[in-house]
């Protein structure tokens, strides 16, 4: 741990300890990557394994899915202002656009929650079949992640309204969005392997 | 429940364990009681930041744990001694092999290794500290708790049986019920944790952290091999985490991934298992070879021979460690072409760990060597490892493979390799760094005894393994047949040799404390090349009075040279430090308490604990605590008093 400080750059990297966390929290979402992958082959090898439980085909809705994609990527556009208030140093910039985008989370989480209940009365569980274990195992996971990050995201919020903006909330707001955007790309690749190639085949 | 289901019951072994625990853990209630010790062991170990007594508890467990897959050794090479042993049933055999294999890799090889990083690294790179102290408190409490949940399993619940690998449908719910499996995933889960976090924290801290001037190719050997490690813990172990979840979801709430039921496929875990199971061989055998080099280039007095090479032969063998995992299941099935390449890939490690091998003799090569006891540990490893390495190779040849398979050839091979490699280097470094940790040596004519009998016990016990393995001796069966009765009987000799071996380096311990010399010079071999060697014993809290800078390969050799030292009172300047906390162990803890409610699938129970884990989250969130300063006065008074200097 060291105080050494920088004079120029933004805020958040103003500090050693600040600076020290973020590329930390960079190799951490390197180690998600792997977490996330993992996920990914085993959906992949485990695609098409339904036993006698219905098929992704005669699920997947394009519609469902088309609004949580664009909830979520319109959350980390918002996610990417309020960061930009935070380097104007507004803090109601700040927390206005923070708040925009844990709504549109919790929608994106709403329509989840939905989309997997719907699922269950159709007869399609963790435990019917390799398949379903596999995908609600990684839209969970990937969901689970937004719900942590909603949760976070609130409890920083709390420190900025307390605080505002110094050195070390703006590391936090920093980290957790970064957080949300690797959210963003991870749901891209959900979309595109899972409920495109799924309603495909 | 019943008390009678929660305990496990009926062996005298079990009982006996039962009743070494209740007396163990009364003993040591009574003398911290008695010496009004409680507060000390609060204030100064467990709510301590500073790694180098992380190191020291990390070091202790480790002990502890190789104590423990020992005894489990000690009690197959017992059963296996002479034919119709009935010293252990066919189940109580299973789960005491699964427990050694698990124990001794786990929580004793990896945790030993982080320890020896945890106190030598900061030390080395001149850094002042972790990056993250507090999460290196947390990573190992993570550890700690998750090798205690493990270990409880022998006495409460069942231990688990189907194998170190757990391979499924074996360890699925179906075929292994009870809570014994779910020990297993749990506590390997729990620990998994704290190596992932102690990955991160430590890459960064020297990727950040070092001294002003330490280019990353004139950073210590050891510290590189540190850094490659953390490389395949950060990619490896997130896979590990994934496998042990899906399997405990199967286990617990009756998910499909690796069942045959729902079409899920067993094999899937085997890929799971091996794409971390490999990457982790390498986790704990590169830290070794960084070990090995530090001592072999100091002992021998030399700059260490191809430096460059020694870096480039570590990077390789990491990347090719990810891409060989298939050849732990040649004989399922894959097809000849699958097994074609991974068998080459196999092969090709030998490259540049021949490389390594070549370098350390170059070391040696006209050297004037100093026969102390880290070095004869390091001078037994390289031929003992090469016997270990070429039988490897002809292992990783896919069609010989099905002769060796599953034989005690593989045993015999994975024990040359793994206790060559890691335990010669957990004894050479812990012997070699006990100066730094305890300011006193281990007493050098008993490390001697103890090294021979270890080092001969070794070979006694494993060589005539790989003939009982093609003489077709299988692995995991806990009994032997009158042919193979001669050399079984020498390998159980050996085992008690490695025991009595043991058992002389902990009453060297005992003995060292009591009536070793104390350490007045920081340079404690008097042949220290690398920084660690450059600050005074004991090694202050904040490690370093003032950073050196500029510093060439052996920076302390450097040093030397020029009289300078890390303490010049002109430069110096308070320093920032962490406060200790109490929240790392309270929250893991925690967490160790809903994953024991997991184990025995209390499911309600394990979410209000998981609760209160992110409780202690938010708690820390909120914590602006930002440490303290040390004062010039007090770095001075310190720095004089441990460097023996008179008012200046």
């Amino acid at each position: 741990m060291s105080e050494q400080e920088l004079k120029s750059g933004p805020l958040e990297y103003q500090t050693e300890d600040g600076q020290l966390k973020i590329i930390g929290f960079w190799i951490f979402l390197a180690a998600e990557l792997a977490l996330f992958a993992t996920l990914f082959a085993t959906y992949a090898v485990l695609f098409g394994r339904t036993a006698d439980g219905p098929t992704p085909g005669e699920l997947f809705e394009a519609k469902s899915a088309l609004i949580m994609t664009f909830l979520l990527l319109t959350s980390s556009f918002t996610c990417g202002i309020a960061i930009h208030e935070m380097r104007r140093g507004s803090k109601k910039g700040l927390i206005t656009w923070l708040i925009i985008t844990l709504i549109l989370g919790l929608a994106f989480l709403g329509f989840e929650v939905d989309e997997f209940i719907t699922y269950v009365h159709e007869g399609a569980t963790i435990q019917t079949s390799a398949f379903w274990s596999g995908f609600f195992i990684l839209t969970g996971t990937h969901g689970l992640h937004v719900t942590l990050g909603v949760g976070w995201a609130t409890m920083i919020l709390i420190q900025l309204f307390r605080r505002g903006i110094t050195k070390v909330t703006s590391r936090k707001i920093f980290v957790v969005g970064l957080y949300w955007h690797f959210l963003d790309v991870v749901w891209i690749f959900i979309f595109t392997s899972v409920y495109l190639i799924g309603m495909v085949m | 429940m019943e008390l009678d289901e929660f305990f496990v019951t009926g062996e005298p072994l079990i009982y006996g364990g039962m009743v070494a625990i209740v007396l163990v853990s009364s003993a040591i209630i009574f003398i911290l009681t008695y010496f009004k010790k409680w507060t000390w062991l609060w204030r100064d170990w467990l709510t301590t930041v500073d790694h180098k007594k992380i190191g020291i508890m990390y070091i202790l467990s480790a002990l502890a744990m190789l104590f423990r897959g020992g005894m489990d050794a000690l009690m197959m090479r017992v059963q296996l001694a002479f034919p119709d042993m009935n010293f252990l049933a066919a189940q109580h055999y299973d789960e005491v092999f699964t427990t050694h294999g698990t124990v001794m890799i786990i929580f004793m090889a990896m945790p030993f290794l982080i320890g020896l990083m945890n106190i030598v690294v900061p030390l080395q790179i001149g850094a002042r500290d972790f990056a993250f102290p507090y999460l290196n408190a947390l990573s190992f409490w993570a550890f700690f708790f998750g090798a205690m949940l493990f270990n409880i399993s022998f006495v409460i619940g069942g231990s688990p049986d189907a194998g170190w690998t757990s391979y499924t449908p074996l360890a699925g719910a179906a075929m292994s019920p009870g809570p014994g499996q779910n020990f297993y995933l749990l506590g390997l889960q729990l620990a998994g944790i704290g190596t992932l976090a102690t990955g991160i924290n430590l890459m960064v801290t020297i990727l950040k952290l070092r001294a002003p001037g330490m280019k990353l190719f004139k950073m210590p050997i050891f510290s590189w091999s540190t850094l490659i490690t953390c490389f395949i813990i950060i990619f490896a172990f997130p896979i590990l985490t994934v496998a042990l979840a899906l399997l405990t979801i199967d286990r617990v709430f009756g998910s499909q991934f690796f069942t045959l039921t729902g079409e899920g496929l067993p094999m899937m875990w085997a890929n799971l298992f091996w794409l971390w199971g490999h990457p982790e061989v390498y986790i704990v055998v590169l830290p070794a070879f960084g070990i090995f080099s530090e001592i072999i280039a100091a002992f021998a007095k030399k700059r260490l021979f191809g430096y460059t090479a020694m870096v480039w032969s570590i990077i390789i063998i990491a990347g090719l460690s990810f891409l060989v995992w298939v050849h732990h299941f040649f004989t399922m099935g894959a097809g000849a072409f699958v097994n074609s390449v991974f068998s080459i890939s196999t092969m090709l490690i030998a490259v540049p760990t021949g490389v390594k091998i070549f370098n350390w003799l170059g070391t040696l090569h006209k050297s004037k060597i100093e026969f102390t006891t880290p070095m004869l540990w390091s001078l037994a490893f390289i031929p003992s490892f090469v016997m270990g390495g070429v039988t490897g190779v002809m292992l990783g040849m896919a069609a010989a493979d099905f002769q060796f398979h599953n034989s005690y050839f593989l045993v015999a091979h994975f024990h040359y390799v793994l206790i060559a490699g890691t335990v010669f280097a957990c004894f050479a470094g812990l012997i070699y760094w006990y100066p730094k940790m305890f300011n006193h040596k281990l007493n050098e004519r008993l490390g001697k005894w103890s090294f021979w009998f270890f080092l001969i016990g070794f070979h006694v016990c494993f060589f005539p393994q790989y003939f009982i393995g093609l003489d077709g001796m299988p692995r995991r069966i806990f009994y032997s047949a009158p042919e193979w009765f001669t050399l079984n009987f020498i390998s159980t000799v050996g085992a008690f040799g490695m025991g009595v071996g043991f058992a002389i380096f902990v009453y060297n311990i005992y003995y060292s404390l009591r009536y070793s010399e104390r350490e007045t010079d920081g340079d404690s071999w008097g042949v220290g090349r690398t920084l660690e060697w450059a600050t005074p014993t004991p090694v202050p809290h904040y490690n370093f009075a003032t950073l050196p800078e500029h510093l060439g390969y052996d920076a302390f050799m450097d040093m030397k040279e020029n009289g300078e030292t890390t303490y010049d009172k002109k430069k110096l300047k308070h320093i920032h430090m962490p406060s200790n906390s109490g929240k790392p162990i309270i929250m893991m803890a925690i967490l160790s308490f809903a994953s024991f409610a997991l184990v025995f699938e209390w499911v309600t129970l394990a979410a209000i604990g998981l609760f209160g884990g992110i409780i202690m989250m938010i708690i820390r969130s909120f914590d602006y605590d930002e440490g303290y300063h040390v004062e010039v006065d007090e770095i001075n008074e310190i720095e004089r008093t441990a460097r023996g200097l008179n008012n200046e």
